[in-house]
């Protein structure tokens, strides 16, 4: 492509060119790195998601090459396209943190501290967003909404209680699934998701509602208090299925397998949509190809207690002097391996 | 092989003198040091029937806790377990039936709690973990046993004893 149909913007002082019509957030994905705002709404595989948390604030303090005034406001950079020259401060910029931390509080009035039975603990988003941005203490002293738990079929299970209404789950069950059979009813703080009268939602990829879903407000009742995520093992696996990609990740617990979810990339976005017959019903490792273990972050709470190094480097392997004086030592300890 | 430092001392043994060679003089130097040690106050604790006063830190064996309704406070969380250096503790997780809410506080709980006792070096990270204030490492010195499978306490020794007021004056 000729280099005139880029737009060169800068984030954080790191300068990139990008595809007119790009929006902040993709061009902060191309950098990566910590300079990515955080997104708890926007999906890139849902069409039309986005600018409803406002976790992904940030401050354009140029507005163009040829308007260079800044933005009066922090913008959404999920909805926000880049302009030629534009210059955008994430965490650079003090006001942006701070608006996350108010955020932060926003979406946790409602949400319920019960992260020690959640099923998504370990691999939630807003906790990851709490542990970050947020302060340890809330100043919200009203009680919180409460709901009943909702079967949606009799695999998936919504905890209305924990929802932050981030329409992800509405975008895949229109766009993904063939017909509309789950929304959001209510307005303002009355709104909740529902499936109008409960209905069963019974298409084959419904599963993926609980894949999207950024907290655990939808959960797969079979692994339902199976176990926590950090006792588990992910690997990735494939299989030849007719409805689906049919890539994977298993998550193993010993030697069963109890959980399937769709492969996620490095920003938590599902990489290819999964059936319900591989996310449910295939729980055998006989039913899988194997492929690898799951690369994880070694940050993540799932990598803990997971060893894959099993001999720590030997301390003297560079010292020659030090080696010949302790020979007989050394093959000692190489035949005890 | 080469020695590893310089500090290595090599003895020589040299021949007895004659007071060496007598002998009784090395005897009777010998038992004045063990007769003395009758007359002396003896150092020895008898341990079960007597105590001494312990540190406010000590830590002891795990209790799992109930709250002031006499519910297990414990939520499986799995907290203690991922921050536990040795491995120590496993468990297992169940839902809470509404006929079990007056055992149970949260709605899941620890169906199988076990601690190895073998395992734990009894560093209090688990207390530290807990978010549910459920465990405590407040009782006594685990006791010895003849079998490895005796030292997987289970939540028979772990769990507390429900408060019952007749049993203050017992």
């Amino acid at each position: 492509m000729a280099e005139e149909n880029k737009f060169t913007v800068s984030i954080d002082g790191i300068s990139v060119s990008v595809d007119p019509g790009t929006t902040i957030l993709n061009a902060a994905r191309q950098i990566g790195g910590d300079i990515v705002p955080p997104a708890m709404c926007y999906y890139s595989k849902l069409e039309g998601s986005g600018g409803k948390c406002r976790t992904c604030l940030v401050k354009v303090s140029k507005g163009s090459e040829k308007d260079p005034r800044p933005m009066p406001k922090l913008v959404a950079s999920c909805r926000t396209t880049v302009m030629d020259g534009m210059e955008v401060q994430n965490i650079t910029s003090p006001e942006v943190v701070e608006a996350r931390k108010a955020v932060v509080e926003m979406l946790l009035i409602n949400h319920p501290l019960d992260c020690p039975v959640c099923d998504q603990a370990g691999e939630c988003k807003l906790q990851d967003l709490g542990y970050e941005h947020g302060s340890a203490k809330t100043r919200y002293e009203f009680e919180r909404r409460t709901f009943e738990r909702i079967d949606i079929g009799d695999k998936i299970q919504l905890h209305m209680n924990r929802c932050i209404l981030c329409y992800r789950c509405v975008f895949t069950a229109d766009q993904i699934t063939d017909k509309r059979v789950h929304g959001v009813i209510g307005r303002g703080d009355h709104a909740e998701i529902s499936t109008y009268i409960q209905g069963v939602v019974d298409n084959d990829f419904s599963g993926n509602v609980i894949d999207v879903c950024p907290v655990g407000a939808l959960t797969d009742k079979t692994f339902r208090f199976k176990s926590r995520v950090w006792f588990t093992k992910p690997v990735q696996a494939h299989c030849a299925c007719e409805k689906c990609s049919g890539k994977v990740t298993l998550w193993y617990k010993g030697e069963e397998v109890i959980r399937v979810t769709a492969r996620k990339d490095e920003f938590g976005e599902v990489e290819s949509f999964i059936c319900n017959t591989c996310r449910f019903e295939r729980k055998a490792t006989s039913d899988w190809t194997i492929e690898q273990p799951t690369a994880i972050n070694p940050a993540s709470v799932i990598g803990a207690n997971h060893y894959e190094q099993f001999q720590p480097p030997a301390v003297i392997s560079e010292d020659e002097k030090l080696q010949t004086a302790n020979r007989a030592q050394l093959l000692r300890t190489e035949k005890l391996k | 092989m080469q020695s590893l430092t310089n500090r290595k001392k090599v003895l020589e043994q040299k021949p007895m003198t004659l007071m060496e060679r007598i002998y009784f003089p090395a005897i009777i130097k010998g038992l004045t040091i063990t007769l003395r040690h009758f007359f002396k106050k003896i150092p020895t604790i008898k341990y079960p029937e007597q105590i001494r006063p312990y540190s406010k830190n000590f830590r002891g064996q795990h209790s799992l806790k109930r709250d002031e309704e006499g519910r297990e406070r414990c939520t499986a969380c799995g907290l203690c377990a991922l921050s536990c250096p040795a491995e120590a503790i496993t468990m297992t997780a169940a839902e809470r039936s509404p006929a079990e809410k007056d055992l149970y506080r949260e709605e899941k709980y620890a169906a199988v709690y076990e601690i190895n006792m073998l395992r734990c070096i009894f560093c209090g990270l688990c207390e530290e973990a807990c978010p549910k204030e459920a465990i405590y490492l407040d009782g006594p010195h685990v006791t010895a046993d003849y079998l490895r499978k005796d030292f997987i306490y289970g939540k028979d020794k772990l769990v507390e004893p429900k408060f019952d007021i007749r049993n203050l004056n017992a």
